[in-house]
């Protein structure tokens, strides 16, 4: 299956010191129009998508849920998983969050436990929040801005978290050789966080960065009271501030969430809180889960990847049960890298003879097809991104299917008028990618072009084999199956880990493969110095295109899921910003 | 064999004896052990049947090596993502029963419509040529290893059966994953392809030699008290001599058996290491790849019928021949 896990971004670090040049202050909320909150109650394909399914606004009732999997960690400092981040907020509240409202509206950033969005100065390099007054933990004890600080401090501790992203460490002044609260004991911090009252809290950057407030909405901010932090213990009690706090929490077995009675509902616009708590079941059948949220047995498949193969062709070959699902997009891109490094790719002509030889709709069924796999791509940007805008350099003919006479003469060009040979990477645990492949062998087989297929581990695809730039060299993987997404929907958060030259490293370990263009890592560092938001915008657009000149990156399927839509659940509708139902906003039918 | 009564001479020589004895000409005529075996196996319908089926896969085997790497008649690797449903996005094959048809007799895979019936075919002389050349390796090495532990005994046997209970103990599937995942892909300028099915051969036939180089050993060790091999080294014979031509000639029926055992055995190794993805590489068609790709499928069961039922059948015709052939050869052992 596709990896659940939001693309780890630890090479954030690198990019502090690749020099992010100034940024402006203002809020970088990458809005779009909110959709209709008018509602519907009549079952329709993608019903869900722009409004909210079954209005409601009854309380009571629990809400059932299944993973089929474990949590990364439940402990908002150190959980990544998109899904995560999605449920956190039921118990676990942030300095901002992105709306609880259906499609493009998710997008926007709004104030939770701060009062406002984020007050930027110094050029970007300072970010200011205001708590709100009146917020409690669970144990009836205040909300301060320290107990912020601390949840943030402590998730930069690495070795006792692991799983988190790496944002804050990277951007923010810490000083030198800080090891989190745990190792560093007693020193001094207030060169990255201030709180100069128990209501305020303020952000020292190394860079100036316009879009601090993505940041503020990570699980991260969560606060956490130090008197009750029990280090990579705490995730098996995290101190709830949401409206639900943990009842019973058996590690990978399953929890159950009740009403947090501090909490209140004046503090918090966002919420509305309306069942009495949640039940979660981990590590179910995967197909099991499929049934029985199609049944109606279980409410939620909380992964929110889209339903197993054997489900999809019942869900959609009935017209009834596909009237139940909805069918999202995520800002997800599925692709294949081509190497300039590996001849005869250092031609620029062989490369295009690739782009114009695939055929895009093998590739797209290979990855499930329209619904399950995702809209044929031809360009990096997801269509959710601000800034992207669709566009084809090589058109690939009405049908999709290549356009083989052009390609020809392409490697007519390139000086290989009868093709060449060259190997494809995969990860060996992904069916899909291997069927892909496949696809691939066949497509660029009819202008010559004949693939080896080369199945590597996941777990050390980028670290070892794909992502290793002497690798690939030496074993002339010329092409390699590659996958992307961003942690939130912005140019800055998708782009600058695949096309940026500066993050690939000589020992392996980056996720961009293929792109080494000048050209567009100065572009790259205009825009996130770019302190007006559409400008900046618009220059995310801008390097897309540029990368797709170099045909460094043949674009796959811009990826969607389908969703089985929950049968007893009242407020069900697709948040854009997670590409799955809003998991805040349930009700109880 | 019958010699016709007034030709040849031996026939002339037999006569006296037959009137000594005063029994019918026939009755008397002596029989070889093969030719005991033989007509037992004759009788033996079950097993006679396996023989046939084995026959007509190899024929087929032969076939679809000619045909596909040839003569380039037979294409399982090509796409007909047209017969595929991507309408609706089921990916499943339009038609009944897996997109069954005049072109594509036993239907198409899911997802890219390749044909099951060019897969199965394309898919036996790979799954064939594995199991057979690794059995034989197995048995060369095993026949060697067990007739000299079990002859010379003392430090020999200790150092060749230590070394047998070794390769025993041997995780062998992990280590064949580990091996596959480091080894080059090209080789000796071998093709990628040729590489993996020699590197198959290598660790199925290498890792089974000690089953039956016990098996070996033990016989060998109660033949080599026998009168005969004392016969021959008295009169003066040396070792390998007794080895190889006094006693090999006694161990070809159980080293028979025991391969006829083993091929399947093999099969079934190889079918599981492809299905664990460390066999031969995509996208060449192989039993045991094809059942791996179905199994994420399962609501498409044809699929996983066919191959299924290719890997049922073989091993089937393998394990009854095999138990026919050592019933023949060896009647104690029923």
């Amino acid at each position: 299956m596709n990896s659940k896990r939001l693309v780890t971004a630890v090479a954030a670090g690198a990019a502090v010191v690749m020099g992010l040049s100034a940024c402006g202050g203002g809020t970088s909320s990458s809005g779009g129009s909110t959709g209709g909150n008018g509602g519907t109650n009549t079952p329709a394909f993608n019903a869900a998508m722009t409004t909210i399914f079954n209005p409601s606004d009854k309380k009571g009732g629990t809400v059932r849920v299944a993973n089929a999997g474990t949590w990364d960690s439940l402990d908002p400092g150190e959980t990544y998983y998109g899904y995560s981040w999605n449920f956190a907020r039921t118990y676990a509240r942030t300095l901002v969050m992105f709306k609880p409202a259906p499609g493009d509206g998710s997008s926007e950033l709004v104030p939770d436990l701060a009062e406002s969005l984020g007050e930027a100065s110094d050029g970007g390099k300072t970010w200011t929040y205001k708590i709100r007054k009146g917020v409690k933990f669970e144990d009836g004890s205040v909300v301060t801005s320290k107990d912020v600080k601390y949840a943030v401090l402590r998730s930069t501790d690495k070795e006792t978290f692991p799983n988190g992203p790496a944002y804050f460490e990277g951007y923010l002044n810490l000083p030198e050789g800080y090891k989190g609260p745990y190792k560093s004991k007693g020193v001094d911090t207030n060169s990255a966080i201030e709180t100069p009252d128990d209501q305020t809290i303020v952000f020292h950057l190394k860079q100036p960065f316009g879009g601090f407030d993505y940041f503020a909405m990570m699980p991260q901010t969560a606060p956490v009271p130090e008197a009750k932090d029990t280090g990579a213990k705490y995730k098996e009690h995290v101190i709830a501030t949401g409206p639900y706090k943990f009842d019973k929490n058996e590690i990978d077995k399953g929890f159950t969430l009740v009403r947090n009675d501090q909490w209140d509902a004046a503090t918090d616009p966002n919420r509305k809180a309306l069942p009495d708590g949640y039940q979660v079941t981990m590590n179910v059948n995967a197909d099991d889960i499929d049934n029985r949220v199609i049944s109606g047995d279980l409410d939620l498949d909380i992964t929110g990847t889209g339903v197993q193969p054997a489900s999809l062709s019942r869900v959609l070959g009935d017209p009834a049960l596909k009237a139940g699902a909805d069918n999202p997009s995520s800002a997800r891109l599925w692709y294949t890298s081509i190497s300039p490094t590996v001849a005869p790719f250092d031609n620029k002509a062989c490369r295009e003879a690739v782009q114009y030889a695939v055929d895009r709709t093998g590739y797209q069924t290979a990855y499930g097809g329209t619904f399950s796999g995702g809209d044929i791509a031809t360009n990096l940007l997801p269509p959710q991104i601000p800034g992207a805008s669709k566009f084809d350099l090589y058109p690939a003919g009405a049908d999709n299917k290549g356009d083989v006479e052009k390609a020809k003469a392409k490697l007519q060009e390139c000086g290989q008028p009868n093709g060449f040979e060259t190997n494809i990477a995969y990860r060996a645990e992904r069916p899909k990618e291997k069927a892909a492949a496949e696809a691939l062998q066949q497509s660029l087989g009819r202008v010559g072009i004949k693939l080896t297929l080369k199945a590597f581990p996941q777990g050390d695809y980028f670290s070892q084999f794909a992502g290793n730039p002497p690798y690939v060299v030496a074993n002339k993987l010329g092409l390699a199956l590659n996958g992307w997404q961003a942690d939130w929907s912005d140019g800055f958060g998708f782009l600058s880990q695949i096309v940026d030259s500066r993050v690939i490293r000589e020992t392996g370990g980056s996720s961009n493969v293929s792109v080494r263009v000048p050209d567009v890592d100065k572009m790259l560092d205009e825009a996130i110095g770019e302190t007006d938001k559409s400008k900046r915008e618009s220059d995310w657009g801008a390097i897309d295109k540029r990368v797709m000149e170099e045909a460094v990156i043949l674009p796959g399927v811009h990826a969607k899921a389908l969703l089985v839509r929950p049968k007893k659940l009242t407020n069900v509708f697709v948040s854009a910003a997670y590409g799955q139902y809003d998991y805040l906003s349930f009700g109880v039918a | 064999m019958t010699a016709p009564p007034d030709v040849s001479g031996t026939a002339a020589e037999a006569d006296p004896e037959a009137s000594l004895k005063g029994v019918g000409k026939k009755a008397i005529q002596g029989r070889s052990l093969g030719q005991i075996a033989w007509l037992r196996l004759k009788r033996d319908k079950v097993a006679i049947g396996g023989a046939i089926v084995i026959v007509l896969l190899i024929l087929v085997a032969i076939a679809a090596l000619l045909l596909d790497r040839v003569f380039d008649v037979v294409h399982p690797n090509e796409f007909h993502q047209d017969l595929i449903d991507t309408e609706n996005g089921t990916l499943a094959p339009l038609g009944t029963f897996g997109g069954i048809s005049g072109d594509h007799p036993l239907g198409i895979e899911p997802v890219n419509g390749r044909d099951i019936l060019a897969r199965i075919f394309a898919g036996s002389w790979i799954s064939l040529l594995i199991a057979s050349l690794a059995t034989v390796l197995s048995v060369v090495i095993g026949t060697t290893m067990g007739i000299i532990a079990g002859y010379f005994g003392g430090w020999v046997d200790t150092l060749i059966s230590r070394l047998m209970d070794v390769f025993l103990a041997f995780p062998l599937l992990v280590f064949a994953m580990a091996l596959v995942g480091v080894l080059p892909d090209t080789a000796f300028g071998l093709s990628p392809e040729m590489v993996r099915i020699s590197l198959l051969i290598f660790i199925i036939g290498f890792f089974n030699w000690p089953y039956i180089g016990r098996i070996v050993r033990g016989q060998t060790l109660s033949l080599r008290e026998r009168e005969f091999v004392d016969a021959a080294r008295s009169l003066g014979a040396r070792g390998p001599y007794i080895l190889f031509r006094e006693l090999l000639p006694n161990l070809v029926a159980p080293i028979l058996v025991y391969a006829t055992l083993l091929i399947p055995t093999n099969i079934l190794f190889e079918s599981a290491l492809s299905f664990l993805g460390v066999g031969i590489n995509a996208p060449t068609a192989t039993w045991g790849g094809m059942l791996s790709d179905a199994s994420r499928f399962y609501t498409m069961p044809h699929f996983m019928l066919w191959p299924g039922l290719a890997i049922f059948v073989t091993v089937l015709a393998f394990n009854l021949f095999g138990d026919g052939l050592r019933d023949a050869l060896d009647p104690r052992a029923r």
